[in-house]
């Protein structure tokens, strides 16, 4: 095997969130609750955050990383990282280049986060409200397309369209979502179960995507510590390594106005496949999923892209009983994700598929060995990981 | 065609020519009722968005061309969910994604004119609807799509 690679070379030493909030809803600033889920990371590593050298973000995160290893008194910084696009694409791209700063004797603890307080800095879900717009958005943005499910409303329709997925395939998505949720007290919709005839009489969004279909919009934040694989027993859990972690995307994924080639696609084509040679692993060997979920339509997508399954197969594989723990197929956002545990811009899936290898999450897949996130699909870049547990070596 | 009345309600951001100039002459063009598109005098391609460089031939000579706004629904979205405050009273609106046969099958976005319950059907031939809107501030253009033959 080549010496090109991320495998087995990196462990995660801890995880942790702060309280995940409805949007607007944090009583503390967002550069506040950045230092918090970083804090209780490290509690949850045994680490000094004196000790961390590194940080690494994505989607350009506000909580500047030297103001951060000034703020927490670090020893010194000797790396810092964000990684380019927006939307949660770079959740385990933010992985993939701290893994890689620890690799290389960059840096000895890096930690990964993602902040969002919009309460303080505005939300996502709305239009912006400018007199006038010019580039690539005064092509879309006069016409009413300006949000993100409008972004990807005409990707998912082609999808179904060319591939005859019905519905319920979307509804799948969100009930295993939900459906996980309701075991995990962090969950902001903990509490708030969902079925099929309140899916189906939610009100539209956007065709094809109801209110369920969506990601919720919340205040947080959440952290993730890595180290050098050969410390990976110096810590209270079980060792859990980074077995691949990529980012990118298709042939001119990024050209303008909806011009990309290959248009119906969570634009995981060529990155999949270089996740699995990475990882050595394949799809049938993957025991659970953590795929974002901005929308249920570019889950499905992803899911096809990684292999579980053809797009011809997806009416008869998306179904509530394949996607749950601990009994479906392919358990799938097993701590309620973006839909209905917290949307902190996806990387809580990455910490769900690391309590996966560890046996600590509260929808656990018995014995799982290896562990997949993939990030944030339809966007450019996109990226995905595995975990696996010290077997998988 | 030009529309007598506009698609949406008043109150979206209006759109003007990127500050570099790279999108310019589709603006002027829509003002003028013609549908004019980057297309590059190296390969003879069109290319949509534009850019200051051709993807096929990395050719810098970029110039542009005119083309009849007649195009096939390649995708499309009803939307119902007011995002911005000037569509609060708007109800469900259609936005369709518009590829073009004679211009190398580049893809523009646009509205489906008529009813917003419209059968939405991808394949259907549509044709452009210039919608001029000379009293804005600045005045602009856009084009806008009906099922062609209706």
């Amino acid at each position: 095997m080549s010496d090109r690679t991320l495998r087995g070379k990196v462990a995660v030493a801890g995880v942790a969130e702060t309280e995940y909030y409805k949007w607007g809803r944090s009583p503390d600033p967002e550069f506040k609750l950045a230092i918090q889920a970083i804090l209780k990371a490290c509690e949850n590593a045994g680490v000094d955050p004196r000790d961390v050298d590194g940080f690494s973000s994505y989607s350009n995160d506000r909580s500047d990383a030297s103001r951060m290893s000034a703020a927490l008194g670090c020893k010194q910084l000797s790396f810092a990282s964000m990684q380019w696009g927006g939307g949660g694409g770079g959740g385990s791209g933010a992985v993939a280049n701290a893994a890689a700063a620890v690799a290389t004797g960059q840096a000895e603890c890096v930690v990964v986060f993602r902040a969002l307080a919009q309460g303080q800095f505005g939300r996502f879900g709305q239009g912006p409200r400018s007199k006038v717009v010019s580039g690539p958005a005064a092509h879309t943005l006069p016409y009413g397309l300006m949000s993100a499910a409008h972004q990807f409303a005409m990707k998912v329709n082609r999808y179904m369209h060319d591939h005859g997925v019905r519905q319920e395939a979307l509804r799948a998505v969100s009930l295993a979502a939900y459906h996980h949720a309701q075991a995990n007290p962090r969950a902001v919709m903990h509490g708030r179960p969902l079925d099929e005839a309140k899916y189906d009489e939610s009100r539209w969004i956007v065709e094809p995507f109801h209110l369920f279909d969506c990601c919720l919009e919340n205040d947080g934040a959440a952290a993730m510590v890595l180290v050098a694989a050969e410390r990976a027993n110096d810590f209270p859990h079980p060792p859990c390594y980074l077995l691949g972690a990529v980012s990118g995307s298709q042939h001119r994924a990024g050209a303008t106005v909806h011009n990309t080639p290959e248009y119906a696609s969570s634009s995981f084509t060529t990155v999949a496949p270089r996740l699995y040679n990475m990882a050595q692993v394949g799809p049938a060997d993957v025991d659970v999923l953590q795929s974002y979920e901005n929308f249920t339509g570019g889950v499905m997508m992803s899911i096809v892209e990684h292999g579980f399954c053809t797009a011809e197969e997806v009416n008869d594989f998306l179904t509530y009983e394949n996607l749950i723990a601990p009994s479906g197929k392919l358990p799938l956002n097993t701590s309620g994700g973006n839909l209905a545990e917290c949307y902190m811009h996806g990387l809580g899936l990455n910490i769900e598929a690391v309590r996966q290898i560890w046996g600590e999450s509260t929808s656990q897949v018995p014995g799982a060995e290896i562990s997949m996130v993939t990030s944030g699909p339809m966007v450019t870049p996109v990226s995905c990981c595995i975990f696996g547990s010290e077997a998988t070596l | 065609m030009s529309a007598s009345t506009p698609y949406l309600k008043p109150g979206l951001a209006k759109p003007v020519p990127a500050g570099d100039g790279l999108d310019a002459p589709y603006w002027d063009g829509l003002k003028d009722g013609k549908l004019i598109l980057q297309r590059c005098n190296g390969c003879g391609k069109f290319q949509w968005g534009p850019e200051w460089v051709c993807h096929r031939c990395h050719s810098f000579d970029l110039g542009w061309q005119e083309t009849v706004p007649e195009g096939i629904l390649y995708s499309h979205q009803r939307i119902w969910h007011p995002v911005h405050p000037a569509l609060a009273e708007q109800g469900p609106y259609v936005v369709v994604l518009v590829e073009l046969p004679t211009a190398d099958n580049v893809r523009i976005v646009g509205n489906l004119v008529g009813d917003p319950m419209q059968p939405l059907v991808i394949g259907s031939d549509v044709r452009g609807v210039f919608e001029h809107h000379p009293d804005d501030d600045p005045p602009n253009t856009l084009l806008q799509w009906e099922v062609f033959p209706g």
